[in-house]
């Protein structure tokens, strides 16, 4: 008996978390999945109807709008925060003084709530209080910047939002990434008179690829994910206008007593993650163990 | 002008950037409701109330409560200070074990649990609110605390799997032969290593948790509502005046805690952030 125990004892140390992780999260998985499948309301039914709920998610006007959305935001906050988040490695990289605290500054706003941040931007990007009333008082009096309370360009508040938060994020992974660069080939192509943009251009920054890939990777999670930033930027408003499919379950969910929508379009997002996470996961374990 | 100088000057306009919305806050939480209406967005204030500051502490409403974030604020600490420890002290045992004990089966428990770090949480929020209901957990703090340690595990264990791993396996072997058993070998030799991992867990857990509004606004009710929740509902209450210094203070004071910790303990946080997605 005591053998026995000594042999299993790991397992028995792993088995709480394992059964909590099957039961919570691949368990909670296979209950929405089927959820997903009924014709479920406010109470869940079990009785399966195949696709409907799937159907009646892509015939809904604001699903649509909530796709799109996504792709806007996710393609404009990936893009620009890889730009700046590299901008900013490269210019720190140059042996600035007070790195350290310059760094800090990029970084903070990865530590704080999106609740927190969203507030402090609701009231800047307000057309009566904030920027807009900023540069009128500077006595440029037509000067407009409505896009927060306008339907067709709210979307992009919650871009400038977002990047403003992951950037410095993004810049910590790139210097990191440029730190780990071998100095002799850089030194050897400068003897050699190459100027030092196209050292960065043609050298430097091909071999940051794993870290591009690794950002985008995480940014593209973040950007599935984003629910907290448009609840305390936009509340999915005017309307639904910025609405994300993280916001349309929720409503789904919590306010219109729909489980069975909510249910498919969690499940669709689901997939989307895993289409970008299981490759990525699959390739980098792989790696550790070559 | 040189580049030198070009240089700096791009980097102190991002720091301003960057600073623009933590001074904007600072400043308007400091100012009386007619300057703001009177005065512009980034001009200090003229007399520097503190009321809004007690305002959001103890009087703002959040929902039908008006009692400040006050109550909400402890909530958190409530919710956060267990929620951390249990996922770090179960990721400890679970890294230990994954990486030094490679039983059958490892990679594959190891797989399973990462991509549930991964997974959106909008897929487990249904029958997470009915099992909390059938547990006698709904909108209760200790339900939010089994929320998180539940869905921190993940990181946790690859935080503490990714630093183990790095130990060679022959230190295992040797206390094996010496007769030292699992939890032995794991107290004597292993915890001992492992502040620095401890450290980076404990903060990047405290910073989730602490900032997490998902689950909050899903699983709580009126009253068990942690701060990032009443933080929103303070500020978006469609009764009343519109207290922009009062929600200014009250944002503040719901991000005050893991601004402390960034400032104070940055470079673990940074770690942790770089674990979590340079995997390997």
């Amino acid at each position: 008996m005591s053998a026995w125990l000594t042999r299993h004892i790991p397992k028995i140390a792993v088995a709480p978390s394992l059964a909590a992780v099957l039961f919570f999260v691949y368990g909670f998985i296979a209950w929405t999945g089927y959820v997903s499948l009924t014709r479920s309301r406010i109470l869940p039914r079990y009785q399966l109807e195949g696709l409907d709920q799937y159907a009646k998610l892509f015939r809904t006007p604001r699903w649509d709008v909530a796709m799109e959305n996504l792709l806007v935001f996710g393609v404009l906050f990936i893009a620009v925060s890889v730009a700046l988040g590299l901008l900013l490695a490269i210019l720190l990289d140059q042996r600035i003084r007070a790195e350290g605290a310059i760094r800090t500054v990029y970084l903070y706003p990865m530590a704080l709530s999106f609740i927190v941040t969203g507030t402090a931007w609701k009231w800047i990007l307000n057309p009566g209080l904030g920027i807009e009333a900023v540069v009128r008082s500077w006595g440029w009096e037509d000067f407009r910047f409505g896009w927060l309370v306008d339907p067709e360009l709210a979307i992009y508040t919650v871009v400038i939002a977002g990047v403003w938060q992951a950037s410095g994020f993004v810049m910590a992974l790139f210097l990191a990434g440029l730190r780990s660069v071998d100095q002799e080939i850089i030194k050897a192509a400068m003897v050699d008179g190459v100027s030092l943009p196209r050292i960065y251009a043609s050298i430097i920054i091909p071999s940051l690829s794993p870290v591009f890939l690794s950002a985008i990777i995480v940014l593209a999670h973040l950007a599935i994910k984003s629910f907290d930033l448009v609840i305390a930027l936009t509340g999915g408003g005017p309307g639904y206008a910025t609405d994300l499919p993280a916001t349309y379950m929720y409503a789904m969910a919590f306010s219109r007593g729909d489980l069975g929508q909510a249910a498919a379009s969690a499940t669709v997002m689901l997939m989307t993650v895993a289409a970008i996470i299981i490759p990525y996961l699959y390739s980098q374990l792989r790696q550790s163990h070559d | 002008m040189t580049a030198r100088g070009l240089l700096y000057l791009l980097l102190v306009v991002f720091v301003a950037y960057y600073m623009l919305p933590l001074f904007v806050m600072v400043i308007t939480s400091l100012k009386d409701l007619d300057e703001i209406r009177a005065g512009s967005l980034m001009s200090p204030p003229d007399r520097v109330s503190l009321e809004s500051w007690g305002t959001a502490w103890s009087s703002a409403c959040a929902g039908i409560l008006c009692e400040g974030l006050q109550p909400f604020f402890w909530n958190s600490v409530k919710m956060v200070v267990p929620a951390v420890l249990l996922s770090t002290l179960l990721g400890a045992v679970n890294g230990y074990a994954l990486s030094q004990w490679r039983f059958r089966g490892a990679n594959l428990i190891f797989a399973l649990m990462l991509f549930g770090c991964f997974i959106p949480f909008q897929v487990v929020l249904l029958p997470m609110a009915r099992t909390l209901g059938l547990l006698g957990l709904a909108g209760s703090l200790s339900g939010l605390v089994l929320v998180h340690v539940v869905y921190g595990l993940g990181f946790t264990t690859l935080f503490f799997r990714n630093f183990y791993v790095t130990v060679p396996t022959e230190l295992v072997k040797a206390a094996k032969i010496d007769g030292a058993g699992f939890f032995t070998i794991f107290l004597r030799i292993f915890l001992p290593l492992s502040p620095p991992i401890i450290v980076v867990t404990v903060i990047w857990q405290f910073t989730q948790i602490w900032n997490d509004f998902l689950f909050g606004v899903s699983f709580s009710q009126a009253g068990t509502q942690p701060v990032t929740v009443a933080l929103n509902n303070i500020v978006n209450a469609t009764t009343g005046v519109k207290e922009y210094n009062v929600d200014m203070a009250a944002a503040i004071i719901a991000g005050l805690p893991t601004l402390i910790v960034y400032v104070i303990a940055g470079k673990y946080f940074i770690r942790g952030l770089t674990a979590g997605s340079v995997k390997g």
